[in-house]
């Protein structure tokens, strides 16, 4: 169980990015964040594994405070939460395998991953999370010979190196077309279904949501203006969440 | 203006452009005449003149360089001398004028007068000589030292005719000799002495630009890491921490040194019996290599206990020092082993004495090396520790422990610096470089906390960037030519000290070059591999290092070739290389030496160029 409890972060220049945002994420639960860009959703996912450092307000992780961790206890978190991003992050000129390992850099000892040592065991499991998302046979590739849709597959895969209890994904599939795009949300539909592992993904559109989420909270401005089941969103709702002027499409 | 073309009088507009375009000519003439001025002053301190080149001297000292560069000093031939004599009388004899029949069947000389008075003009006319030749007129006296009168050129029918002046003499009643020699050039040419020694000294340049690459290149690398604003920034450190790395570093280079010089101990008592030696050799890299496997275990999914912590560390030691020990018998045999292949290998010999160096080099870097890990390590155990105090103690505790390591690492620090000023200075007043200092530092320490006191933690990586970089930037600034002159002062003349000169210069450039290549990669990545739970290092090998490798071997190459073009001048100062021969055969005016120096160099450079852009294209 994830609790977020008045999670407050203002930016150097004084940018107010989240505002009290509260909510909780049961285990097991695939919740969709959606909201305008710059309402705070990158900033929001970025908090939870603290790649941001949230200004005020509590993280909860199953009882354990994640914003008051030290640097070794955030290691053994951060390598317990997936993270899956827009622009896939993947390191272009290494191998795909390499990519694949690094989602074992928090458990494996850095004195050995230095000299781009890792357990059999790891590298067996990287050929099983590769070979679940299809791209097995490209493991010797370099990453930017991948195209779009392959290259987030190795952010799954590597996401899922990392045997996380919960994914973050920021956006997967915003530079995706919308044929790729349902392919990589069905990867996440089956991790989260049949693995048990928790999914907080930001999402533009909303049929996506509708399809895959048990769940949806919006942010405007920094603020969580919404919090229920997809279907929920009306007309109404959507121009609350999405401003005025917003027009549905899809 | 803006408001006046909005006035309802027609004529306002148009005058206030007029004046404005006035005001612009008028300040267009000031500027103009501003630049005239600069570059008038330009003229007369660079003294601008065209005086001397009109003078006849300038114009032919000029050309005779010229001619003489055209004419570089590569190839000779071996040459045939084929000398005609003629009797001469210097005085005149008693009898009056001797006469003398010439043989006319080859090539012969007449001398009119036949005699004549010591310091007298004669005229020597030669027939039958080889068509186009040259060579010298001697006079040759009983002595027969050869006293060059003048030279010949004969014309294209072998005939040439002299007039030269008789050197002063003591009269002698014999005869003497008028001695014409003509050469000929035979078989096929050679390469002279100096292109063979501009080929040996050319070959010391490249190699010079080589290792000074080398050297720098690896020293860079990690500089550039700390010179990167990317990955420094988020480096902080609360108030405690940063005081206690500073007071921990110095212990840590004390225990450091202790410890390499207890290695260094047992490896000599191990070399005395070289059976034991040997087994050393063996034993302790394996023994340290068992240790380090067993306190680094591969995956750990539990965080350890406290106690099995304590034997880690106490293992992962046990495995350093007996590293340290094994790295000091290696360097002991490779100096052995090196000196003994030096005479067996002949011509390769030079493969032993490498070998022999590098033992040498080990062993009086080991020391330092392992004083100043040992100060990283417990310098950062220092911050471990501080940020831990400073996170389970009450934030008021947490001042008054700040203000006593403020003020301690304070002086600690300033006492460092009043030791480096009594080294240079040598003032032989503690007041001034040990007590005096230590009280400052202390107030400054006071005075940081004090005014960080509402703050969490320090940008410690940010204070690192800075430092990095100022010093980068001195250095950089301070040319090639002007350390090697240091550097020659510490090494003696020689391409060593060109080399360290060029490595330092190469540092300095290259880690700037580098850390910039740092700040442009994508951050995308980082924030992935940071999001995995890697530590600190593990993503820079990971994210970083793979996204800096083409254009670091880009710059690597660039300043390769920086360095060939360097080293061709590192020798005026002493610095080894071309520049060496070149300067001594300027100083000299042997210009076509020089010549081919000049040549050399431009080759060197030119191939160079076309090679590491070759190899840039085909890398990157």
């Amino acid at each position: 169980m994830l609790q977020i409890i008045n999670l407050t972060k203002i930016y150097d220049g004084g940018v107010l990015a989240l505002d009290k945002v509260s909510f909780e994420v049961p285990k097991g639960q695939f919740t969709a964040v959606i909201g305008l860009s710059g309402s705070g959703k990158s900033t929001l996912l970025r908090c939870i594994n603290r790649l941001i450092d949230p200004t005020s307000g509590q993280i909860l992780w199953d009882g354990t405070d994640i914003t008051a961790a030290s640097q070794d206890e955030l290691r053994r978190i951060r390598r317990k939460i997936g993270m899956v991003f827009q622009h896939f992050n993947l390191v272009h000129r290494s191998s795909v395998i390499t990519n694949v390992l690094g989602g074992r850099l928090g458990y494996v000892n850095p004195a050995w991953s230095l000299v781009n040592r890792f357990p059999k065991k790891d590298i067996e499991k990287a050929m099983q999370q590769m070979a679940r998302v299809g791209i097995a046979d490209k493991a010797n590739y370099r990453a930017d010979e991948l195209s779009g849709g392959q290259q987030q597959r190795v952010g799954i895969a590597r996401a899922m190196m990392q045997d996380p209890e919960i994914i973050l994904a920021d956006e997967p599939v915003a530079s995706l077309d919308p044929v790729l795009a349902h392919s990589i949300m069905q990867y996440l539909e089956q991790i989260n279904k049949e693995d048990g592992v928790t999914v907080l993904c930001s999402l533009h559109f909303l049929d996506l949501v509708h399809r895959y989420a048990d769940r949806v909270v919006a942010l405007n401005e920094g603020r969580l203006v919404f919090d229920g089941l997809p279907t929920e969103i009306d007309d109404i709702k959507f121009k609350e969440i999405y401003g005025q002027e917003a027009e549905r499409v899809g | 203006m803006n408001a006046s073309s909005n006035n309802s009088s027609g004529n306002q507009p148009q005058k206030s452009t007029k004046e404005s375009a006035m005001v612009h000519s008028v300040r267009l003439g000031l500027g103009v005449l501003v630049v005239l001025v600069v570059y008038a002053y330009g003229f007369q301190v660079t003294q601008v003149s065209l005086k001397e080149i009109n003078e006849t001297r300038r114009q032919e000292s000029f050309l005779r360089i010229l001619r003489a560069l055209a004419h570089p000093d590569i190839l000779e031939y071996e040459r045939e001398e084929f000398p005609v004599e003629v009797p001469f009388y210097m005085p005149c004899p008693q009898g009056g004028e001797p006469q003398t029949q010439p043989d006319t069947s080859g090539p012969y000389m007449i001398v009119t007068p036949a005699c004549a008075e010591a310091r007298s003009e004669i005229t020597v006319e030669g027939f039958n000589f080889e068509p186009n030749a040259s060579g010298p007129i001697n006079f040759v006296p009983p002595s027969g030292v050869n006293l060059q009168l003048g030279n010949l050129q004969t014309d294209s029918e072998g005939h040439f005719t002299s007039t030269v002046t008789l050197p002063r003499r003591q009269p002698v009643a014999e005869a003497q000799t008028i001695r014409a020699i003509t050469r000929r050039n035979v078989g096929m040419p050679h390469f002279t002495r100096t292109a063979t020694d501009t080929w040996a000294k050319i070959i010391e340049t490249v190699f010079l630009a080589l290792l000074a690459t080398t050297f720098g290149v690896f020293l860079s690398i990690p500089i550039s890491f700390l010179a990167a604003r990317n990955l420094m920034k988020d480096v902080t450190s609360p108030m405690a921490g940063v005081a206690l790395t500073v007071l921990a570093w110095p212990i840590g280079i004390f225990i450091g040194l202790q410890a390499a010089r207890l290695a260094s101990l047992a490896s000599q008592s191990l070399n005395q019996n070289a059976l034991f030696g040997v087994a050393g050799l063996v034993v302790s890299p394996v023994a340290g290599w068992a240790l380090a496997r067993w306190a680094l275990p591969q995956v750990e999914l539990q965080p350890p206990t406290r106690s099995m912590r304590v034997f880690r560390l106490i293992a992962l030691l046990g495995a350093a020092l007996l590293g340290v020990l094994g790295l000091f018998l290696l360097s002991f045999y490779a100096r052995q082993v090196g000196l003994a292949l030096e005479e067996p290998l002949k011509a390769f010999g030079f493969l032993g004495t490498f070998v022999a160096n590098l033992g040498e080099i080990v062993n009086a870097l080991l020391t330092l090396l392992v004083a100043l890990v040992s100060g990283a390590m417990l310098g950062s155990l220092g911050g471990r520790m501080g940020t831990w105090v400073t996170g389970h103690t009450p934030k008021t505790a947490v001042l008054g422990v700040n203000f006593i390591l403020g003020a301690s690492s304070g002086a600690v620090l300033m006492v460092a610096l009043g030791a480096v000023v009594e080294w240079l200075y040598e003032l032989g007043n503690p007041l001034y470089t040990m007590w005096g200092p230590a009280i400052a530092g202390a107030l400054i320490g006071l005075v940081v906390v004090f005014r960080n006191r509402q703050k969490d933690s320090l940008p410690v990586g940010m204070t690192i960037y800075y430092v990095t970089r100022t010093i980068l930037n001195t250095l950089r600034s301070i040319e090639a030519f002007i350390m090697a002159i240091i550097f020659v002062a510490l090494l003696s003349t020689g391409p060593f000290a060109g080399v360290m000169a060029l490595s330092l210069h190469t540092v300095a450039a290259l880690a700037k070059l580098y850390s910039e290549q740092v700040e442009s990669i994508m951050p995308g990545p980082l924030e992935a591999i940071r999001a995995t739970g890697a530590t600190r290092l593990q993503t820079i090998v990971y994210a970083v290092i793979p996204q800096i490798v083409p254009p670091y071997i880009s710059f690597t190459m660039y300043r390769w070739d920086i360095n060939v073009r360097m080293s061709t001048i590192i020798g005026f100062v002493g610095g080894g290389g071309i520049g060496f021969l070149l300067q001594q055969n300027i100083n000299l005016l042997n210009y076509r030496a020089a010549s081919v120096q000049m040549l050399a160099i431009t080759v060197v450079v030119a191939v160079m160029d076309f090679i590491s852009s070759q190899l840039r294209e085909r890398v990157v």
